[in-house]
């Protein structure tokens, strides 16, 4: 048996199965089945929505919203599959009753899950461009704000993380696709009421505060949202590999 | 003696249930060992517990010479199991199923390539591993299962009921694949399963266990002459007279006569031959002899009855 470095290559063995699957998993539970759900999704964000929006698609700070939001639609398209899908095909057991430690496994589940969320939200990015670019040319060159260029750079990849993290989580412990579907949704549904309702219930002052900082300087609160974001996913990381047990996972 | 498993007081309990309760076994390496029980009666969770998937309650175990608790990475690493499903991703080929597994234990891309095809060959599976497993009859899930098992040429396979759910000739065919892979992989087998017919073509040695208790170990043959007197059933006319002469002699424990045949109990594993004389001095015309002993299902059935009572 060949020698190489064991744990990155133990989870690109994962990861290489996951992508091997996840054409599969994207249009599992939907209508639309298989790599066609994929496709879709590219159609609709870099294509349909890019050209219905004009060229506010480029040049609106909103459209960071949207960018912050594909991923988490991509990845909970996807991640629910990661243990409760090997579960309810009868394939965990077996995949545990290997030579993969916890970590190579669990980490190579989020890696192929945020890797998917990412790289699609890439691919809508830069073909919405190119359709805004087809159907709105005057000889010049539209292209992204620098703030939405720097949200892709730094908050798609945490956000697709997190959403990644969080879905390994609950698919950890459910017992079918749908159940970790079911609760993924309510969780996120959790965050984004949580966070749009903690904004209200601020005194004020720090309303205040927080608006005079996005309108200064947008770039800043980016970096800040992604720090936060990459604590976020650093904990939940660690909460998902305490919760990693062989036993449990079997006997669940 | 070189041990591939060996078990003092396993126990493993779940609440109140006594899933193995006090499991003492030791299995040699390169022997076919089949571990029978009725369902449910604790062999699904002995096989996890030697994989180190389960925590045993009580008691220790060492597989390969490493302990399943404390080395449980180490004997995964080194054992191949087909557990109670066979944890093939249905939606792949099977080519990309084996890929993975090889993968998993750090093959080569050459020593994967050579492997699948010499498995994949042995099984008449090789043409189509392009195909999705998902399309395959049973028969060939558990046969590519199998080869899945045996990729990375692990010195210890646990086989869990590999047989079940197959048609008998898929299971026939199953069989002769397990045992002629194990002769020329030179593996221990470690196989589960309530087909006794099957373990007694398949197994160098045998373990029953009922209610997580081990209750018999020793080879198909041990275990017969154990648990059961040979039984003499002779052919013939004339015999009713010879009846009364057997009956005396210390090493007959029973005769009785049913249609035409004459069956002869002995109380211990003797000789034919001065039984058949003493008949035949007695005027019986005697057509046919056949020893008889009992067969591993008659063992097994008597030894789960024992303890049922």
């Amino acid at each position: 048996m060949s020698e190489r470095p064991g744990f990155a290559r133990d989870v690109l063995t994962v990861l290489w199965k996951e992508w091997k699957e996840l054409p599969l998993n994207a249009g599992d539970r939907g209508l639309v089945k298989g790599p066609l759900g994929i496709l879709i999704v590219i159609g609709v964000f870099g294509v349909m929505l890019p050209l219905q929006a004009g060229r506010a698609w480029v040049d609106s700070p909103m459209a960071l919203l949207v960018w912050g939001w594909v991923p988490i639609l991509l990845v909970s398209n996807v991640v629910a599959q990661a243990f409760a899908g090997e579960r309810e095909r009868h394939t965990l057991e077996t995949l545990l009753a290997t030579r993969l430690s916890d970590r190579a496994i669990l980490v190579g589940k989020v890696a192929a899950s945020a890797l998917y969320g990412w790289s699609v939200t890439i691919i809508c990015l830069l073909l919405g461009l190119v359709s805004i670019n087809v159907a709105h040319w005057d000889g010049r060159l539209l292209l992204y704000s620098p703030l939405t260029w720097v949200g892709a750079g730094i908050l798609v990849p945490l956000v697709a993380l997190l959403a990644a993290n969080l879905g390994v989580l609950v698919s950890l412990r459910a017992g079918t696709v749908r159940q970790a579907q079911q609760t993924l949704g309510i969780v996120s549904m959790v965050i984004v009421f949580g966070l749009g309702y903690g904004v209200q219930v601020l005194p004020p002052s720090v309303r205040q505060v927080l608006a005079s900082a996005v309108a200064g300087s947008a770039t800043t609160v980016v970096v800040a949202a992604g720090a936060l974001m990459a604590v976020a996913n650093v904990l939940v990381l660690l909460i998902a590999m305490a919760r990693f047990q062989r036993t449990r996972l079997i006997l669940d | 003696m070189d041990w591939a498993i060996r078990t003092e007081g396993l126990t493993r309990h779940f609440g109140a249930i006594r899933a193995v309760d006090g499991l003492s076994l030791q299995v040699p390496r390169g022997c076919v060992f089949g571990f029978l029980g009725p369902n449910g009666s604790g062999k699904t969770t002995t096989l996890r517990l030697l994989l180190g998937l389960l925590d045993p309650t009580d008691g220790r175990a060492e597989v390969l010479g490493y302990d399943t608790r404390t080395q449980a990475g180490e004997i995964r690493a080194r054992v191949g199991a087909l557990l109670e499903h066979n944890g093939l991703y249905e939606r792949l080929t099977a080519e990309d199923n084996l890929e993975f597994y090889g993968r998993i234990y750090r093959l080569s891309p050459e020593q994967r390539g050579e492997r699948m095809e010499q498995l994949l060959t042995h099984l008449d599976l090789w043409e189509r591993r392009r195909e999705l497993v998902g399309d395959w009859s049973r028969g060939m899930k558990q046969k590519l299962a199998i080869a899945r098992t045996l990729l990375h040429a692990p010195p210890l396979v646990f086989l869990d009921e590999p047989t079940a759910g197959l048609d008998p000739v898929a299971s026939a065919a199953l069989r002769d694949d397990i045992a002629g892979m194990a002769r020329r992989e030179g593996a221990t087998v470690f196989l589960t399963t309530h087909n006794l017919p099957e373990a007694e073509k398949l197994c160098d040695l045998v373990g029953v266990i009922r209610q997580g208790r081990l209750l018999a170990v020793g080879s198909p043959g041990e275990l017969r002459a154990r648990a059961s007197h040979p039984t003499l059933i002779v052919r013939g006319r004339g015999l009713e007279a010879g009846a009364e002469a057997l009956r005396s002699r210390p090493e007959v424990a029973d005769v009785a006569l049913a249609d035409g045949e004459m069956i002869v109990r002995l109380a211990d594993d003797m000789e034919a031959a001065p039984l058949v004389s003493l008949l035949v001095s007695t005027g019986a015309q005697v057509e046919e002899v056949r020893k008889d002993t009992a067969s591993l299902e008659d063992v097994f059935l008597a030894l789960v009855q024992e303890v049922a009572e």
